[in-house]
């Protein structure tokens, strides 16, 4: 793990509702507490980040959530006055273009320009010399969206670099993606559930990131593993007795334990034909029976990650 | 439940936010509405492996496929390939052969329809139009792309028309002065700050990209606005499907409401995967019957179910709050994974019932 934290930009992908964002906010934590000034980067209009660290205003600008610890949440408009402004070299003429009617339509209406200097936004950021001119961190973490998504945003800068062929988009575009396919300078982490479709679509991201970005995962992440609370003595015991209980919570309490140990051996089946099928290491991090994750429990999250990672 | 908010539809759009279960809920839909006698369609993206397998999808390009189900009506799907519409579209929408060949091999626009988000979203609803063109299905039901927020596709048609129909790339493009003249005073300075900072070679090549649509553009805006006509129709009906966590939740709310404020048809929630509880269980009690190592371990488990499950129907209880008179159907969690025929099986009951 530590050598994936050693990069600049770390990509945190996976299926929907597997814990991506829990996992890229541990994940910053640790790197934090390693001592890496580290920011952790939504996108898409997510501002969830800083919701776990009780912090509630969030947007563009990068905020403190703990010591070394910022956030961001990119906002397309901004990310693309700002690129207008390092190009031009004037927030004048930044301005004059980005309140054009022409230019608004342009680039509201072409697929892949909130994509492209969203991604340019994301690269600035884990530049050691910033063209924004703001501070410098030595790790980014990126809470990207899911996988189908996340493969776009990726795919965004070479996509435009195509397109451009020649001048000023198409050098930044072919920065921004030789930065993305240096393998160490970025990393991607992809977060699954040890259930059937997060683990094929983690598999399926693997094989899309090598055909069409030549990039591979560096890390996959198991997220909520259920513990392995009972034996298959102990299952059998529970089994045989059947609705025998004293009284009907003592029953609801057995088959609760029942359906529990059923999912956590399921989850052991998924767990094992993940490790099988992706060429990545793979980590675990235990399902958490809090109902909405804070602090304590992402410190907890991290705390594995490290002794994991 | 589910068939009287499909009562005379012929489209149900089923739409939530990554990781709910939106292709599960679309696929058991589906399977339920064939089951009660109707020939339906299910529309998907790309669902993960064994659902698509127990579909017979895997080796399907963009047609529909009948599926062996077993049912009384007949259930077909389809995973949709979205490079490939977009190549239909332009052939269908090509005055002459000269025009489809000039769009399909130009650079640009191989970039474009590969690569890029959003594409798929709009080719999903404009598959969509064309089966329900076609007639051939009592009900289609349309599993939504995954994106992020879950009404990003409701703007895809507009999105991609607008892009197309660029009128001030158009004028861009044009000689003269005259046609910056409608895009407003300045125009003309944003253009030329413009070739600063993108290149002149770009907008070179995006003019003769745009010229290589033609005389197409027009279709295409017809076609969008058909699209979002259909969106709106009293035979269509949107089904959110969410997880009873607070995000999704929070998303469910805020989905709710654009829909209503749109005078879109919303059906009806699904609430998927709820944890399902029970009353407080005596460790004492459970110590007894078990023993203490067991009975405690049992104790702990059903704790954590339970606390699980409070906090579900405590986001439910929200969500219920604000959706006002909109029907919900709980979905509880099952012990298996669905992916399978029989897992969409096991999900009629709560659909349905």
């Amino acid at each position: 793990m530590s050598a994936l934290l050693d990069k600049r930009l770390v990509v945190v992908t996976g299926k929907g509702g597997v814990g991506k964002t829990t996992v890229a906010a541990a994940l910053g934590l640790l790197a934090a507490r390693s001592g890496r000034r580290t920011v952790v980067c939504e996108v898409a209009q997510q501002e969830r980040v800083a919701g776990l660290f009780g912090v509630h205003d969030v947007g563009h600008r990068e905020l403190e959530l703990a010591p070394g610890l910022f956030s961001v949440s990119v906002q397309p408009e901004r990310a693309m006055h700002e690129w207008l402004r390092h190009q031009l070299k004037s927030g004048a003429l930044a301005g004059l273009l980005g309140h054009s009617r022409l230019f608004g339509y342009l680039t509201a209406a072409a697929p892949g320009v909130t994509e492209l200097v969203t991604m340019g936004k994301v690269w600035d950021l884990a530049q050691a010399k910033r063209r924004t001119g703001g501070s410098t961190f030595d790790t980014v973490i990126m809470d990207a969206p899911a996988t189908g998504h996340a493969l776009a945003l990726l795919r965004a800068p070479r996509t435009y670099a195509n397109i451009a062929r020649v001048g000023p988009i198409a050098r930044q575009a072919a920065s921004i993606d030789g930065f993305l396919r240096d393998r160490s300078a970025t990393g991607v982490l992809s977060v699954a559930l040890p259930e059937e479709m997060p683990v094929n679509e983690t598999v399926d991201l693997e094989r899309r990131l090598g055909e069409d970005l030549g990039l591979e995962i560096d890390q996959v992440v198991a997220n909520a593993v259920l513990p392995a609370r009972f034996s298959s003595g102990e299952a059998k015991r529970l089994r045989k007795l059947d609705g025998r209980g004293t009284g009907k919570a003592a029953q609801a309490a057995v088959a609760a334990a029942l359906v529990e140990h059923q999912r956590a051996r399921s989850q052991q089946e998924e767990l094992e034909r993940l490790r099988a099928e992706v060429r990545a290491p793979v980590t675990t991090l235990p399902y958490l029976f809090e109902p909405e994750p804070q602090r304590r429990e992402l410190e907890l999250l991290s705390d594995r990650l490290e002794e994991t990672l | 439940m589910i068939e009287d908010w499909l009562e005379r539809k012929q489209v149900c759009i089923c739409a939530g936010s990554g990781g709910v279960g939106k292709t599960t809920a679309s696929a058991a839909i589906a399977l339920g509405m064939a089951a009660r006698g109707k020939t339906v369609a299910v529309l998907t993206i790309d669902p993960a492996r064994r659902l698509a397998n127990a579909l017979g999808l895997r080796e399907l390009g963009n047609e529909e496929r009948r599926v062996d189900a077993g049912v009384d009506g007949e259930l077909w799907a389809m995973m949709l390939d979205a490079k490939r519409t977009f190549d239909e579209l332009i052939e269908w929408h090509a005055p002459d052969e000269r025009t489809r060949d000039a769009v399909l091999s130009n650079r640009i626009y191989q970039e474009l329809s590969n690569a890029l988000a959003g594409s798929q979203e709009y080719m999903a609803m404009e598959k969509l139009y064309e089966l329900s063109q076609e007639g051939r299905y009592d009900l289609l039901v349309l599993d939504t792309p995954p994106t992020r927020n879950a009404l990003d596709f409701l703007d895809a048609p507009r999105k991609l028309s607008e892009f197309i129909d660029s009128r001030s790339l158009h004028l861009l493009m044009a000689p003269g002065r005259f046609g910056l003249k409608v895009l407003g005073r300045g125009t003309d300075v944003a253009l030329s700050v413009m070739k600063r900072a993108t290149g002149i070679d770009l907008l070179q090549d995006l003019g003769e990209f745009f010229r290589s649509f033609g005389g197409m553009t027009e279709g295409f805006r017809e076609r969008a606005g058909r699209v979002n006509e259909l969106l709106g129709q009293r035979s269509t009906a949107f089904v959110l499907v969410t997880s009873p966590r607070r995000d999704a939740v929070d998303e469910g709310i805020y989905f709710h409401r654009r829909l209503k404020d749109s005078g879109l048809p919303f059906a009806g929630v699904i609430a998927n995967r709820v944890q399902i509880g029970g009353g407080p269980a005596k460790r004492r009690e459970l110590e007894d019957l078990l023993g203490a190592e067991l009975g405690a371990k049992v104790y702990d488990s059903y704790d954590g179910t339970r606390r699980l499950a409070e906090r579900d129907q405590a986001n439910l209880t929200l969500l219920r709050r604000r959706l006002g008179r909109t029907p919900l159907i709980e979905v509880p969690h099952l012990p298996d994974d669905v992916h399978d025929l029989d897992g969409l099986r096991r999900m009629d009951k709560f659909l349905f019932d």
